[in-house]
């Protein structure tokens, strides 16, 4: 691990890659504080000129201080207009906003700024830890496991989708796998679905798609819908916390740094939850008095959120870096970028490209350190970007959304692919279909056809689901992660309706 | 019946067609000694096809129930919103798709910024012409000379 250690922080303390750290920072806090653009956007946005730099390293490096930017843009425009550009910083706009307006919006965006940076700190420890536990691991896996393991990690985004959205979510992976199989695949080398369109011989692009399904509806939502940025007076002083504050939070942080982290390890729970259950989870273990304080502008319950979804976007790391499976649309969008790099996530990469793997931890510290001692005292001044008026801020978001999908293919076709599927994702929005799932099924899907054909030649058949111990197992826990939901949900709902169930 | 089982419905259309051609028409071209192989191009869509055609069917049919919650826009109230500016920006990423290789990067750009501008309401037109000017000129900067991505900068009949 020293060895580890070493390696990545020869690599990201290069000027070029601590500047990728430093510019995807500032990046990322400048267009996550716009409100409805989140980091799946915004790391859309920025995979071409990712992809362009050509190294895998600082390409991830790059993307990832996106990614905390991201995060930390959204909390503060969760704390400062109540308008969380995340989902992920909802909850820290319950405690956050009404600090705000009690003219405490320093101290507000300072204890956001350090739990973040707790969360962030401790979760990358974390992750040095698991992460190559879970490689070697992983290492014994056979391509029959590694579909069985695919299957499992599609099942549990679907299952995390809520109450009466299982099958919703699972139809949005089940069209994302059918996406993938359009035009040439690797394995049989003869185009599919392609309704004789040259243009789709090689598939749908990838960041077509990322941009439709997030950034085009976003863009759409604003225009349809424009929020009042009146709350906002742009006043941000007094950043200092005080020393029984800091021992307040103490606790919180140190607690939430932890579940956070597993929960953002477990495919498609992520950011959202674990803030949410940090924050319920705090206020339940906080005593009487503190409890009243709660959504009145508490700090701890500032502190728990930002702790937790910090932890938790380094958490999501884990299954993407040592088994090459995202469990989260945006590290969905990572693996892309990736794969057009000539990088394949899995446990191999920690054996064949240990650099990439160590450069991504060391710059996860690095990019939380950023984030506290750069970007916070300039908050003041970046949040200078919410005056930006949106006459002018929604076409540059369409811009850019239309220039990345023609830069990645250079053909025109693609442009009108992306307005095309654009509308089509926020006709689903406004019914409530989600579309991570499809965006991750349509990644997850060359890859986990290619390693269920892997395993059908090789046992001539699927007889490798019984012959194989651990396939048959994590296939059952597949199936078990969609049907116990719904069935939960259906008992739920005969209880509430004083049915008698026989049980 | 909701938007989200008109959805479900063509969803399940979808599967079908796309179940059709792959247990029925698919398997044609395949060559005789590729018959022989377990795996076939049409099976990985074989199997799709069925989970497509269950999932859509539990949401036509509404089987899982759950409460039905209006999300950030309400889309039975759509003309209550800015949906004219919207479907206009939408023809006009249309027509930047379609403009931007005949009438060149530059021109096209400028154009797309200054007229979304003006669909959005923007009527302070010397600065929206000073902002997408300026803003063309710095993405076409940094596109073609820093990333090295060719943009045809000036239109096909000045020979850009």
């Amino acid at each position: 691990m020293l060895e580890g250690l070493l390696i990545g922080l020869q690599t990201a303390f290069s000027l070029q890659n601590l500047l990728m750290v430093i510019g995807g920072c500032l990046i990322g806090t400048f267009i996550g504080m716009l409100p409805g653009l989140g980091p799946m956007s915004i790391i859309a946005i920025m995979i071409p000129v990712a992809i362009s730099l050509g190294d895998p390293s600082a390409a991830l490096i790059l993307l990832a201080g996106v990614y905390y930017g991201a995060i930390f843009g959204g909390s503060t425009s969760s704390i400062l207009l109540n308008a969380p550009g995340v989902a992920g910083t909802v909850a820290s706009s319950f405690d956050g906003f009404p600090m705000a307006r009690q003219g405490k919006a320093g101290k507000a965006l300072t204890i956001a700024a350090i739990a973040s940076f707790c969360g962030g700190t401790l979760g990358g420890v974390l992750l040095m830890i698991f992460a190559p536990m879970l490689s070697s691991v992983a290492l014994l896996f056979h391509s029959a496991e590694y579909f069985a393991l695919m299957v499992v990690g599609l099942s549990a985004i679907a299952a995390f989708a809520g109450t009466g959205q299982v099958a919703k979510a699972l139809m949005m992976t089940v069209l994302g796998l059918i996406m993938a199989t359009v035009g040439e695949g690797a394995l049989f080398n003869a185009p599919r679905f392609t309704m004789g369109l040259m243009d789709l011989q090689s598939g749908f692009g990838f960041i077509t798609l990322a941009m439709a399904m997030f950034a085009l509806p976003e863009a759409l939502f604003l225009v349809l819908k424009p929020r009042s940025t009146k709350e906002n007076d742009g006043d941000i002083k007094d950043l200092r916390i005080t020393a029984a504050e800091a021992r307040s939070i103490a606790p919180v942080i140190g607690r939430q740094s932890i579940q956070g982290f597993f929960i953002g390890v477990l495919p498609g729970a992520g950011a959202t939850i674990a803030s949410f259950l940090g924050y319920a989870v705090e206020r339940n273990i906080a005593t009487k008095k503190e409890q009243e304080e709660f959504g009145k502008g508490s700090i701890k319950g500032l502190a728990a959120p930002e702790t937790a979804n910090n932890a938790a976007c380094t958490g999501s790391f884990v299954p993407l870096l040592t088994l090459g499976i995202p469990g989260s649309g945006t590290t969905a969008i990572l693996l892309g970028a990736l794969i057009a790099l000539n990088v394949t996530p899995g446990p191999r990469l920690m054996v064949d490209d240990p650099q990439i793997f160590w450069a991504v931890i060391m710059s996860m510290f690095i990019g939380n350190l950023v984030l506290l001692v750069l970007n916070l005292p300039l908050i003041p001044y970046i949040a200078k970007v919410l005056s930006i008026p949106r006459n002018f801020l929604i076409p540059f978001i369409l811009f850019f959304t239309l220039m990345g999908a023609y830069i990645g293919q250079n053909n025109a076709t693609e442009l009108l692919l992306l307005v095309g599927f654009g509308i089509c994702a926020t006709i689903l929005r406004f019914a409530d279909y989600p579309l991570a799932p499809l965006l991750i099924g349509f990644i997850l899907g060359g890859m986990l056809e290619d390693n269920f054909s892997r395993s059908m030649q090789l046992y001539d058949g699927v007889s490798f689901i019984w012959e194989r111990p651990m396939t048959l197992g994590l296939l059952v826990i597949a199936v078990l992660l969609i049907a116990l939901p719904s069935y939960r949900a259906r008992r739920a709902r005969l209880r509430a309706a004083g049915v008698a169930d026989g049980d | 019946m909701a938007l989200d089982r008109w959805i479900g419905l063509v969803l399940l259309g979808i599967c079908l067609i796309y179940g059709y051609t792959a247990w029925f028409t698919m398997d044609d071209a395949l060559a005789p000694f590729m018959r022989r192989n377990p795996i076939w191009p049409s099976t990985f869509p074989k199997v799709l096809s069925i989970l497509g055609i269950l999932a859509s069917l539990v949401i036509v049919l509404g089987l899982e129930k759950g409460d039905a919650k209006i999300g950030d826009i309400d889309y039975r109230k759509l003309w209550e919103y800015n949906l004219g500016q919207a479907l206009l920006l939408l023809g006009l990423m249309v027509a930047y798709a379609l403009l931007l290789r005949p009438a060149g990067f530059l021109l096209s750009t400028s154009g797309f910024l200054i007229a979304g501008s003006l669909i959005l309401g923007e009527r302070r037109i010397f600065l929206t012409l000073m902002i997408a000017g300026v803003a063309t000129g710095i993405v076409w900067y940094l596109v073609q000379v820093v990333l090295g991505i060719f943009l045809r900068p000036l239109p096909l009949f000045i020979g850009g």
